[in-house]
């Protein structure tokens, strides 16, 4: 038993925090939100160029060939910045799937410019109609009614759809599901959109371990800093023990998102478990933190001025994608009841 | 990362449980916090010794096997899922012994840690005084400069099962000039000596599970203070944190107890719904949150980190799960839960009412969860502390 990352593993994590830390501020995201995605698009170009967006590709995709665990820690630090984009979609689930399902065709045409940043995919899961970042993406992976298809976003029907956290994007699509659309017959495309699904449900979970560290940390340095009564709020023990029990339930949180990646790394039989779990704790941890940090930002806090909501959103977002807490809780109930 | 034990560790877990199936008592005991029922723990505790279970992770030459942390945890589960008797020598295995390790003499380690390990001197803790609670830098009780040693005089309490117990240890104010946390002395002391007065306190739950302790000018010779003089605070804050943390309460305890609240909802699921279903399954989570959590923490300890005010959130962690796991068995027992242990119709022979009511405590003892969310505030979050 040996609960750590590699050196190798938290390297990477440094590389994007950096890359985060330099372009994406909260400026950045918040003209996303104002629909000016140029900051944003430079940042998807230099994680391209350092090997992230593709990192799950294999050696001869052009990629590192990486895995989920491998994955949790850099999208952990998308969330802490709330990047906008497709990061999940793209890197965790959409690469992998094109890679396993895609026709040589299909594989030729959009996996190298997706690992070079150039594409971004976007995936469909059954009954999914309302897809994110679907306007701004090239190429769409779906299933419907059992199969698989991979359309280009040019040839579907997008209609855009408003999210409460603007750079999701959502829009809703639809195409002809025509044979020219097919994936690989050979492959039991089934089973890779349900381990898509996971991989989804993991990306979402390390997003918003992320978020809720940012929001946390934007309220204790705002609760150090406004004074009331003649002292810092974060004085009152009030507002303290609010922040002490957002922290217990992020903390908490975080070993099961890094375990479930570790399960799915792995292929351990109860990984599907694990990422329940995962998915349950860390958008109860970051939907939780959202509202202790709104609360001790007051006032100012329920503005758009504000930097928070943005945080706020996206953590209500992920918090019900790819399945919301009931949902998972039932798969969980289903494993040990 | 790799969350798979190692075969060594797997052949641990296989050794624990081989020998506890086929040695733990088939019956639950009395409890250990009445008179009766802590005699048959400490013959318990003899058992586990001389099989070299006592204390796993201690050095061999005092009774221990020593086993990795991750073993220990192990032993914990293993522990706890074949349900064998609660741990009447904890005051002492785990919350003294991990001080003396760090700041007893080699002659106070070779004199008391084996007996201790065997049952045959029994500790109790003796932190708090009527005024001094969450507060404890507030003690009154004083340690008196004698010849060879001190005089202790003062009154301690909620000391657990110090009316049973053979000694004691605590804190003294030891230089009257000083105040707050300097001036104090850690020192171990008899309870049946002259002088000393222990008065059973019946628990929540019926239990004579505490103690007042009357010291009137007690001895104690130079050889039973632990650390140097005058600086007891120390010496006592260093192994706090094992007491919130890990050593006080391992995953294994509340992984088996949700465990048994799964079986408690199969035989009573015709009377749940889906509030309650939730609750089960929410509380088999939370276990497993604080298991995994507590897996990366040991890997942390393990390296060399230490742990220090972080532990803090395990105890608030712990003591909450505690107290919603039970309630929400009691939720599933319905009316029948107010039948109490000893009565034939109880289910599970009160076992839910009274893990309640002793889970109830849990945000009480070792620090209120209050005093927990201030250090994790303060020394974790770094808010200002006035």
């Amino acid at each position: 038993m040996r609960f750590a990352f590699t050196d190798d593993q938290k390297m990477l994590r440094d590389t994007v925090r950096e890359v985060l830390q330099r372009q994406c501020a909260p400026e950045v995201v918040r003209a996303a939100w104002e629909g000016r995605p140029d900051g944003v698009r430079a940042v998807w170009d230099t994680l391209a160029d350092t090997g992230v967006i593709g990192m799950t590709a294999s050696e001869e995709a052009g990629g590192m060939g990486m895995n989920e665990l491998d994955l949790v820690l850099p999208l952990e630090e998308t969330g802490y910045a709330a990047l906008p984009g497709p990061v999940v979609d793209t890197a965790a689930v959409g690469i992998p799937l094109l890679e396993a399902a895609g026709t040589d065709e299909q594989k030729e045409r959009w996996l190298g410019p997706a690992v070079a940043g150039e594409a971004r995919i976007v995936v469909s899961f059954e009954d999914q109609d309302v897809v994110p970042h679907a306007a701004s993406a090239d190429v769409l992976l779906a299933e419907r009614g059992g199969v698989a298809f991979c359309v280009p976003v040019g040839e579907a029907s997008v209609i855009a759809e408003k999210s409460v956290d603007r750079p999701r994007e959502l829009a809703r699509v639809a195409f002809e599901s025509g044979s020219q659309y097919r994936m690989r017959d050979d492959v039991d495309t089934r089973a890779q959109f349900v381990l898509g699904r996971e991989r989804a449900a993991l990306g979402a979970a390390a997003q918003l371990v992320g978020l809720s560290r940012r929001m946390l940390d934007m309220t204790v340095q705002y609760a150090k800093d406004r004074e009331q009564f003649g002292k810092p709020i974060g004085a009152q023990q009030a507002v303290k023990h609010r922040l002490a029990n957002a922290l217990i339930e992020q903390e908490f949180a975080r070993p099961l998102v890094y375990r479930a990646g570790w399960s799915m790394a792995t292929g351990a039989a109860d990984a599907h478990v694990a990422v329940s779990l995962a998915k349950i704790y860390a958008g109860q941890a970051a939907t939780f933190v959202a509202k202790e940090a709104l609360q001790v930002h007051g006032a100012i806090g329920y503005t758009i001025e504000c930097d928070l909501h943005m945080w706020m959103k996206r953590a209500w977002a992920l918090a019900a994608t790819h399945g919301d807490a009931a949902y998972h809780r039932e798969r969980v109930g289903r494993h040990i009841l | 990362m790799d969350l798979n034990f190692t075969d060594s560790e797997n052949a641990f877990r296989q050794e624990c449980r081989l020998w506890l199936e086929a040695n733990a008592p088939r019956e639950p005991l009395p409890s250990g916090d009445t008179k009766e029922g802590f005699a048959l723990h400490l013959e318990w505790e003899h058992a586990l010794f001389d099989a070299g279970w006592a204390a796993v992770s201690w050095p061999k030459q005092y009774g221990g096997r020593e086993a990795t942390l991750f073993e220990w945890l192990i032993f914990e589960e293993e522990y706890y899922r074949v349900g064998a008797p609660s741990r009447v020598t904890q005051n002492g295995i785990f919350l003294l012994a991990p001080t003396l390790f760090e700041f007893g003499t080699d002659e106070q380690k070779e004199r008391i840690l084996t007996p201790m390990a065997r049952g045959d001197v029994t500790w109790g803790q003796a932190w708090s005084e009527p005024n001094a609670g969450s507060d404890l830098a507030s003690l009154k009780s004083t340690a008196r400069r004698v010849d060879g040693g001190w005089r202790l005089s003062g009154q301690k309490t909620w000391s657990t099962r110090a009316a049973f117990c053979d000694m004691a240890y605590g804190l003294f104010r030891s230089d009257p000039e000083q105040a707050r946390h300097r001036g104090l002395t850690y020192f171990m002391f008899p309870l049946h000596a002259e002088g000393v007065t222990v008065r059973g306190v019946d628990r929540l739950d019926g239990d004579e599970g505490f103690a007042e302790i009357f010291l009137e000018d007690v001895f104690v010779p130079d050889t039973d203070v632990i650390g140097e003089v005058h600086q007891g605070w120390k010496v006592a804050m260093a192994t706090t944190s094992s007491e919130r943390g890990l050593s006080l309460r391992s995953p294994g305890r509340f992984v088996a107890t949700a465990s048994r609240l799964i079986d408690l909802y199969h035989r009573y699921r015709d009377r749940s719904d889906p509030v309650l279903r939730d609750q089960v399954i929410q509380a088999w989570m939370d276990a497993q949150a604080y298991r995994w959590f507590t897996f990366q923490t040991v890997t942390r300890m393990t390296r060399g980190e230490s742990i220090g005010p972080d532990s803090s959130m395990n105890k608030v962690f712990w003591s909450e799960m505690d107290v919603r796991t039970h309630e929400t068995a009691l939720a599933l027992i319905g009316e029948a839960l107010e039948l109490d242990e000893g009565s034939a119709s109880a289910v599970d022979g009160g076992y839910w009412m009274k893990g309640f009511q002793f889970a109830l405590a849990g945000p009480i003892y070792a620090g209120t969860n209050e005093i927990q969310r201030n250090i994790i505030s303060e020394r974790v979050l770094g808010l200002p502390r006035k």
